[in-house]
């Protein structure tokens, strides 16, 4: 177990850094988080880590990339439901960057 | 697992939910298996009918409530779910209490479709 | 005694087995067991003839978990956690059918 500290509040983090209790999670820690992966977030970002929340709360499981993709595609656009679009964004890998700045768990099968 | 080669994997769930960690690893085990592009079936039989039961709050039991995820599986191209009739009646269930769209099947099918099968895990 | 059952009638036999040494005091269905204890199921027939002699009680929590909350049988009585407390303090001795 690991804490991070955000606007003087601290959060509990598994070891590699994932936000242990999703509910904590707010756009400050998910800000933070992302300076963790060296990722500068943009508008096109936030859409993602939106998704990946709504994705969470209706189905309770972190997406494998190809099904994150596939979804993407289906809400905003086909240009953004590509593997292309989603690793320019998160260039270490959508599923463990972008889920760990959305605070939800590493996703399974993510292999 | 060799490219181009897809198996018919099945699946045979059980058991109900929560009382034993069968339901859910069974499901962690299928949306992992999907990485892979085989040919997927679930079925649910016996008490296993139960993990698809609408309405399921879990906060009184301070457990993850894992059944929204089965509507995941459609996203992750799993959609050849079935259920046994007979053990759905027997548990005065029926299709309208169910949280995904399934194929209700009887048991006598049900034991022909298993033997079309390359690979069943019982869980 | 109050009899204390989790596992599920149909897959377990705790159930039958409780009910056919027990002929007076209650029965408690937590986990697993409280499925005995919703309409419609293969035990109902079972149960009910029991409720004659016994009482019987379901698990709230339990039955909320697995969305059964709605089709608990007439005359089986929810409990919550503190009510499962109160049970066991009330009777003299208890037993869990594992």
């Amino acid at each position: 177990m690991a804490t991070i500290e955000v606007n003087g509040k601290s959060y509990e983090t598994d070891e590699e850094g994932y936000l242990v209790d999703l509910s904590t999670w707010n756009e400050e820690v998910g800000a933070y988080l992302a300076t963790t992966e060296q990722v500068n977030m943009t508008e096109q970002h936030w859409e993602v880590i939106n998704f990946l929340r709504d994705y969470y709360n209706e189905f309770q499981i972190a997406p494998a990339v190809r099904v994150l993709t596939k979804a993407i595609g289906k809400k905003l656009g086909a240009d953004k439901g590509t593997s292309q679009y989603l690793y320019d964004l998160f260039p270490y890998g959508p599923a463990k960057q972008a889920c760990k700045i959305a605070g939800l768990p590493k996703p399974t099968g993510c292999v | 697992m060799s490219e181009g080669a897809i198996k018919k994997f099945m699946f045979v769930n059980r058991k109900a939910p929560y009382g034993t960690v069968y339901a859910l690893e069974a499901l962690e085990t299928v949306l992992i298996t999907a990485a892979f592009d085989q040919d997927v079936s679930l079925v649910f039989m016996d008490d296993g009918v139960f993990q698809l039961k609408k309405g399921q709050q879990t906060k009184g039991i301070e457990t993850k409530n894992f059944s929204p995820t089965y509507r995941a599986l459609d996203g992750y191209d799993i959609e050849k779910l079935y259920v046994e009739q007979e053990s759905m009646e027997a548990r005065g269930l029926t299709e309208d209490d169910l949280l995904v769209d399934v194929t209700v099947m009887s048991r006598a099918d049900m034991g022909k479709l298993m033997e079309e099968m390359d690979v069943v895990l019982s869980c | 005694m109050l009899h204390i059952i989790n596992k599920s009638p149909q897959e377990r036999n705790s159930l039958d087995s409780c009910l056919r040494v027990t002929q007076s005091g209650a029965v408690l269905l937590i986990e697993d067991a409280v499925y005995a204890a919703t309409r419609g199921n293969a035990a109902e027939a079972k149960l009910r003839e029991a409720m004659g002699s016994l009482k019987v009680y379901a698990l709230g929590p339990d039955l909320d978990a697995r969305g059964m909350s709605d089709r608990l049988i007439d005359g089986v009585t929810a409990v919550d956690y503190a009510g499962f407390v109160d049970l066991v303090a009330e009777h003299p001795n208890c037993q869990s059918w594992l």
